[in-house]
């Protein structure tokens, strides 16, 4: 399995990422070092072992159906890069043609 | 539908569960709040924080599972689908691909005939976008985290009816099990339909779209009829259906392309790192399954075995939990099964419907209801004054026995004193008279009608009737 520079372009369409051809070239270079690193997993027999999905063995933590105090609209307006007295504001995105 | 296409259709049915709190946090999951007012760092997708699960929306869902026959996993994971968009601060949306809490179950829309479903998952709701005039949407962030179910049928329904009946099954299931209130308008429940056609007889299925945005029953029939016809008219003319997402619109009775196959998502799954496992055993099981209430399909056969009624009636009496509780209060008083749904399905139903109310908030208790249908078996009142009677309790709060007496409107049932108004009236109508003896036996209508004026409609019917037929006849030997 290997990278090619069309891997690299359709990964940084998904990511909302624009690069240059050079920058698209070390990247794609940059990625399959990292594969051909993974793969060495790969001389391990794995045959009749379950997937991991969760490292940690801990399951069923739960939280009571309980209303807590939120933060108020001005805090959580605060970091935003665009916003009014109530909302965030973001550029139009329909995908209506 | 031209008889030579079979539709395939499989719905996708999204419920808000009725939790108090959001799914992964404290929140409130209340509607119509001001925006950005419910909002917390784990629901405004800040980086560093750590979702919980609500105990009551994993309950919920199992509930739901244990409804539908469906199986339910033993362990059962989270998973990550990523994509942008402004309504989903985090850049994903914890959902569930493998292993999702329900699978294989099925309801059952008319007797032998099932529809599958494929699976039940839990996952977060996304927020709410406003399109502003301009280059700028406003993004409510409320509605982020509300807990929902997912419920994918298999494709086993082909007609737009059928998915109603489905659709209102599922509805129905959701109320009586009190977890999703059904309301489509509002949006605590939404159905999104998966259709193709193919040739009758054809094994292979077509290209299929999927058609969002129905936010009522009538919206889905149509939009499904409109859609089978589009595809069999391309297909008709040799071009061929495009997979494709299309939106309903209601108001111009058609859908409109969303986005084409070249854009199909990928979603990129994976385990959802920040959720651990959740391990659901016999013994939960079986304790949640304690708690599911009666369901419309058992409640309808036994109100026809138990109370003998017409498969109809127990249909209408049992499609919501609290009119089929009225009922069983109404018989709680009186042995007139039939008599008490009729009352419920013709007078009751008629005031609620007209006033727009809940069956709760029906002014005449069922107690009240039982009692005047009591005073009509046991011949104390005829129907035409049970219907005044029935007036007036809706206007006050007294039983039907005080209002009786209060009124006046004890049935007279004393022969001699009807046999005397009847020789009455006969004397003053020989016309009437005369014409009935000639054959015109529905004349007999008018001297009812007479007997009912002069006794204030009082007059137990059968009676009046036996004795002007024998006073009558009595004419015709002279």
């Amino acid at each position: 399995m290997s990278v090619t520079i069309k891997d690299v372009e359709y990964i940084a369409k998904l990511a909302r990422l624009k690069f240059e051809e050079d920058e698209k070239e070390k990247l794609c270079k940059e990625m399959n070092q990292i594969l051909e690193y993974m793969a060495k997993l790969n001389e391990l027999d794995t045959e009749n072992i379950e997937p991991l999905s969760h490292p940690i063995e801990l399951n069923n933590v739960f939280r009571e159906d309980e209303i807590k105090q939120s933060v108020s609209t001005e805090e959580a307006l605060k970091n935003a890069p665009d916003k009014d007295a109530q909302f965030f504001r973001v550029p139009k995105i329909i995908n209506v043609e | 539908m031209n008889s030579n296409y079979e539709a395939v259709i499989g719905l996708e049915v999204h419920a808000q569960l009725l939790t108090k709190s959001k799914i992964f946090c404290s929140c409130s999951t209340e509607f119509g709040s001001l925006p950005n007012t419910n909002v917390c760092p784990i629901c405004l997708g800040h980086p560093g924080v750590l979702p919980v699960l609500n105990l009551h929306a994993l309950e919920f869902i199992i509930r739901m599972g244990l409804a539908t026959g469906c199986s339910v996993n033993t362990q059962s994971i989270f998973a990550r689908k990523n994509y942008f968009y402004p309504d989903l601060p985090k850049g994903y949306q914890i959902s569930q691909f493998e292993k999702p809490v329900c699978e294989n179950g099925y309801i059952e829309i008319e007797e032998n005939k099932n529809i599958r479903i494929k699976r039940i998952h839990l996952e977060e709701d996304a927020g709410k976008l406003i399109h502003e005039h301009g280059n700028v949407s406003l993004v409510d962030v409320n509605r982020c985290g509300v807990p929902l179910i997912e419920i994918v049928s298999e494709p086993d329904i082909h007609s737009s009816k059928d998915a109603v009946t489905y659709l209102t099954k599922l509805r129905q299931i959701l109320i009586y099990l009190g977890i999703c209130d059904g309301n489509m308008e509002e949006g605590s429940l939404r159905c999104d339909a998966n259709i193709s056609v193919r040739q009758k007889g054809e094994v292979a299925l077509g290209t299929r779209t999927e058609v969002k945005n129905m936010n009522s029953f009538k919206n889905v029939e149509a939009a499904i009829k409109h859609e089978i016809n589009r595809q069999i008219g391309i297909i008709e003319e040799g071009n061929k259906v495009v997979q494709e997402t299309l939106l309903w619109n209601a108001e111009l009775n058609e859908s409109i392309s969303m986005r084409g196959k070249e854009q199909a998502h990928d979603y990129r799954y994976f385990p959802e790192p920040d959720l651990e496992p959740m391990i659901i055993s016999d013994e939960w099981k079986q304790q949640i399954k304690s708690t599911i209430p009666e369901l419309p399909d058992e409640k309808k056969k036994r109100f026809c075995s138990e109370y003998k009624l017409p498969k109809y009636d127990a249909e209408i009496l049992t499609s919501s939990r609290e009119l089929a509780n009225y009922y069983e209060k109404v018989v709680q008083v009186t042995q007139n099964y039939k008599a008490a749904s009729n009352w419920i399905m013709s007078d009751v139903l008629k005031i609620i419907n007209e006033r727009k109310i809940a069956i709760n908030e029906f002014s005449i208790s069922a107690e009240n209801l039982g009692r005047l249908i009591n005073l009509i078996t046991g011949n104390k009142i005829n129907g035409k004054i049970a219907k005044k009677v029935f007036e007036l309790m809706l206007l006050e709060n007294k039983t039907p026995e005080d209002i009786v007496q209060e009124k006046k409107l004890l049935q007279i049932t004393d022969t001699c004193a009807i046999e005397n108004i009847v020789e009455d009236i006969i004397q003053k109508s020989p016309e009437q008279v005369e014409d009935y003896l000639a054959g015109k036996e529905k004349i007999i209508g008018y001297f009812v009608g007479k007997v009912m004026a002069v006794t204030k409609g009082k007059a137990n019917p059968q009676i009046v009737n036996e004795i002007l037929i024998k006073k009558l006849n009595k004419k015709r030997h002279i």
